[in-house]
């Protein structure tokens, strides 16, 4: 008894903790992530956007949270009342699964698999269930056109995500999250200056640069965001597969979007953007905690999807589908035959830097 | 409690808090939410009648379509991921295999692209 105690309770329950301290932050940073999105919206246009709950309207994403609970639940009696509930929890419950594998900093992360690329790439794959029951469940015309084009959208881009990770997962060796940001202390700007500190130009979207260009427009495609917000077109389809929510089933579809769009931004920062890394190794960034680099890469990548949303206007299904297997698979198919190719001939990277 | 265990009952644990957050968000307006439910508020929304017939109809054979694409380009995905993890390790002889198993599958894509199976119109 007293075994099971000292090797099973106390790390489930130190694991339990962590990971309860994750999904908090999470959540609370999603919450000024969604506010910061208006506000970036709302300027873009010449608004105010939230100004009224709060201090400057800080609390507006607490108040709407507030009032979605309080929303009455309505399941449509044509709908499969099982699968209709289930398919907001999934698209949530996913979204956040993926978070167990992202390192915020060095060795902190919930579980530091060494897999966590694959998991990622898993998960994100069955995001696309939770989109599929929702418009199925529902029983209605809106809601299925919207879940067909939606998963057929996902889909197609997730396969050029599957090809630009495999081009970063050539240059690391190795499928590590952490093993992929220590990779970024070396790279083109300590190769070409020599006596050059760690700094920016060392992480991978210098020398990847096509490939997180293919990488960033995909993760807006891969999550619904604008300009390829084709699901939810209010003009044709209303709200897409979301028509039959509301009040919490509703929240948790927009939840589970917010937490897959700040995963996709975690990501592009721990693939091409060195993580946790200062950019610059020098006195006053490295004093700064990991941590701290690492949420702010985090919002400016938000910040680039918040501006593209602002400012591009919406694509049509054709051309979407046409970027996405005509133009982005072929380019980044292509890009994993030079990548390995260079990578042969020059000796360079494919080395696992720790454990 | 050993390395794999450790690792991967952090994920189990994480996963299970996500569910219980989730189930707690999904179960709360139906215990605490005004409820007064009727026909017409339940019923199927449509542009301002009443739905026809079912709405699981018959739509276009391209979405299967692309479907079956995906599954084939996914799986490459997939057996590309152990390959560029070690493709150091490989040498020249991993590199030249994995060409010839994509020049086979490009050649596929090529065959797909020309019939039209990637045109919306």
């Amino acid at each position: 008894m007293d075994g099971f105690i000292s090797t099973y309770l106390i790390p489930g329950l130190i694991m339990a903790g962590k990971s309860v301290l994750l999904l908090a932050t999470l959540l609370t940073l999603i919450a000024y992530l969604l506010y910061a999105d208006r506000k970036v919206w709302a300027a873009v246009q010449m608004r105010r956007g939230p100004n009224v709950v709060g201090p400057w309207g800080l609390l507006q994403s607490f108040a709407d949270f507030l009032k979605f609970i309080f929303k009455e639940p309505i399941i449509p009696s044509a709908a499969d009342k099982t699968v209709f509930l289930l398919a907001p929890l999934a698209s949530t419950v996913l979204a956040l699964a993926a978070w167990a594998v992202i390192p915020v900093n060095e060795g902190w992360a919930v579980a530091d698999i060494n897999v966590g690329v694959l998991y990622v790439f898993a998960i994100s794959s069955l995001e696309v269930y939770g989109v599929i029951m929702g418009g199925w469940a529902s029983n209605s015309k809106y809601p299925f056109l919207g879940a067909l084009r939606s998963a057929a959208q996902m889909v197609s881009y997730e396969v050029s995500v599957g090809f630009v990770i495999i081009t970063v997962l050539l240059v690391v060796g190795s499928l590590n999250f952490t093993d992929i940001v220590l990779a970024q202390t070396e790279g083109l700007g300590t190769m070409l200056i020599p006596g050059m500190p760690n700094s920016f130009l060392d992480w991978h979207w210098l020398v990847l640069f096509p490939m997180f260009v293919i990488f960033f427009i995909s993760a807006l495609a891969e999550t619904n965001r604008p300009p390829f917000d084709l699901p939810e077109a209010e003009s044709e389809l209303v709200a897409g597969f979301m028509v039959e929510y509301a009040s919490t089933p509703y929240l948790l579809f927009m939840l589970g979007e917010y937490v897959a769009i700040t995963l996709m931004c975690a990501l592009t920062t721990l693939l091409f953007l060195g993580g946790w890394l200062p950019p610059v190794d020098i006195a006053p960034f490295n004093w700064v905690p990991g941590v701290v680099w690492f949420v702010l890469k985090v919002c400016f990548v938000f910040f680039m999807f918040a501006m593209v949303k602002a400012i591009v206007p919406r694509y049509r299904y054709d051309q979407l589908m046409r970027l996405g297997w005509k133009v982005f698979l072929p380019l980044s198919l292509a890009a994993v035959a030079i990548v390995a190719f260079i990578l042969q001939l020059t000796g360079w990277g494919g080395v696992p830097v720790a454990g | 409690m050993d390395a794999l265990l450790q690792s991967y009952l952090a994920i189990i644990v994480f996963l299970a808090i996500a569910l219980v957050i989730g189930l707690g968000l999904l179960v709360a307006p139906f215990i605490v939410a005004y409820k007064a439910p009727d026909v017409e508020k339940l019923s199927a929304y449509e542009c301002g009648f009443n739905a026809f017939d079912d709405a699981r109809m018959k739509f276009d054979v391209r979405f299967y379509l692309v479907a079956i694409l995906f599954i084939i380009f996914d799986l490459e995905v997939a057996f590309l991921f152990p390959w560029a993890v070690a493709a150091k390790s490989l040498g020249w002889f991993g590199f030249w295999s994995m060409m010839i198993f994509l020049a086979v599958l490009t050649i596929g894509f090529v065959y797909e692209w020309k019939k039209g199976a990637l045109e919306w119109d």
